[in-house]
């Protein structure tokens, strides 16, 4: 994208990862917040993008979660034993 | 050998599995095989070679257990193994032809504008994720994504893997990494939305 032109809203998508990555250089950062500005449907959308990358980093059980789910004693036992070879 | 960078109770733990004590190891599989197992299951789909992906993990951390050097906790050096586990069950798998991306990816018009304009979302992410059923619904719909995209996005949103580390594990460049990883997310949002769109007043 140079940097004098407008942005398409494709483009704008197409940027979406290098503009949250901190990746863009500065006229092309301008821009693309500029077509924010101009396209609040494009606003929506990076917000609902940024939403999509906390869903999945969400889903994972955490080190913090108290809860992981068990191994089952099968599994255990089949381990235990492979190490014995 | 200390290993001064562990809590006290990981370090004795290591420092029994270094003697070889059978009940460490069988504790070291039940502290940890659990969470192990849910990794598995999100990358392989498939409970049998889940399991197998777990078992080979502790088999290698096993091995590797003298040279394991307290630099991460012991869950986040056998997170790394079971991901590099459960990848190589993925590349022994017969590669099936990949469906394409295209039909998940989001529409636009001759001019550049999305077909359908965005919409914002009916809740915050961090308030959506306290329920267990949105965490479900948000797995259920990455297990939708074609697995070479799936496989991107597990490792770098959920597993938390970096780039580097990505790009390594799969044999492929950064570059690609990062290409993978954003159309990913954009079938991913795609499919997110409409469970997601606010109501339609």
């Amino acid at each position: 994208m140079s940097p004098e032109m407008d942005l398409t809203c494709k483009e704008f998508v197409d940027f979406l990862m290098a503009y949250l990555d901190a990746e863009l250089p500065e006229a092309q950062r301008s821009t693309f917040e500029g077509h924010m500005v101009d396209c609040p449907p494009c606003k929506v959308y990076l917000d609902t993008y940024r939403e999509t990358v906390e869903l999945g980093r969400g889903v994972c059980a955490r080190d913090d979660d108290p809860l992981p789910e068990d191994v089952p004693d099968v599994l255990v036992a089949a381990i235990l034993a492979a190490r014995k070879g | 050998m200390a290993t001064p960078l562990l809590p006290p109770d990981e370090s004795k733990l290591l420092e029994r599995l270094r003697q070889g004590e059978d009940g460490a190891f069988e504790e070291l599989v039940r502290t940890h095989g659990g969470r192990m197992l849910s990794v598995a299951k999100r990358m392989l789909r498939n409970e049998d070679d889940a399991a197998d992906a777990v078992q080979d993990a502790f088999l290698s951390a096993f091995r590797a257990i003298d040279r394991f050097e307290g630099g991460s906790r012991l869950g986040t050096w056998l997170h790394r193994i079971v991901v590099n586990a459960a990848l190589m069950k993925l590349r022994t798998r017969r590669r099936k032809p990949e469906e394409p991306l295209d039909d998940l990816l989001p529409k636009f018009l001759d001019d550049g504008h999305l077909e359908r304009p965005a919409q914002a979302w009916r809740k915050p992410a961090d308030e959506a994720l306290a329920s267990e059923e949105t965490r479900k619904l948000v797995l259920d719909r990455i297990a939708e994504l074609p697995e070479t995209y799936r496989t991107i996005l597990l490792l770098r949103d959920v597993e938390d893997l970096d780039t580097e580390g990505t790009a390594k594990a799969l044999e492929i460049s950064t570059g690609a990494v990062k290409t993978r990883l954003h159309r990913a997310r954009l079938a991913l949002r795609e499919l997110l939305d409409p469970y997601f769109r606010a109501e339609e007043v």
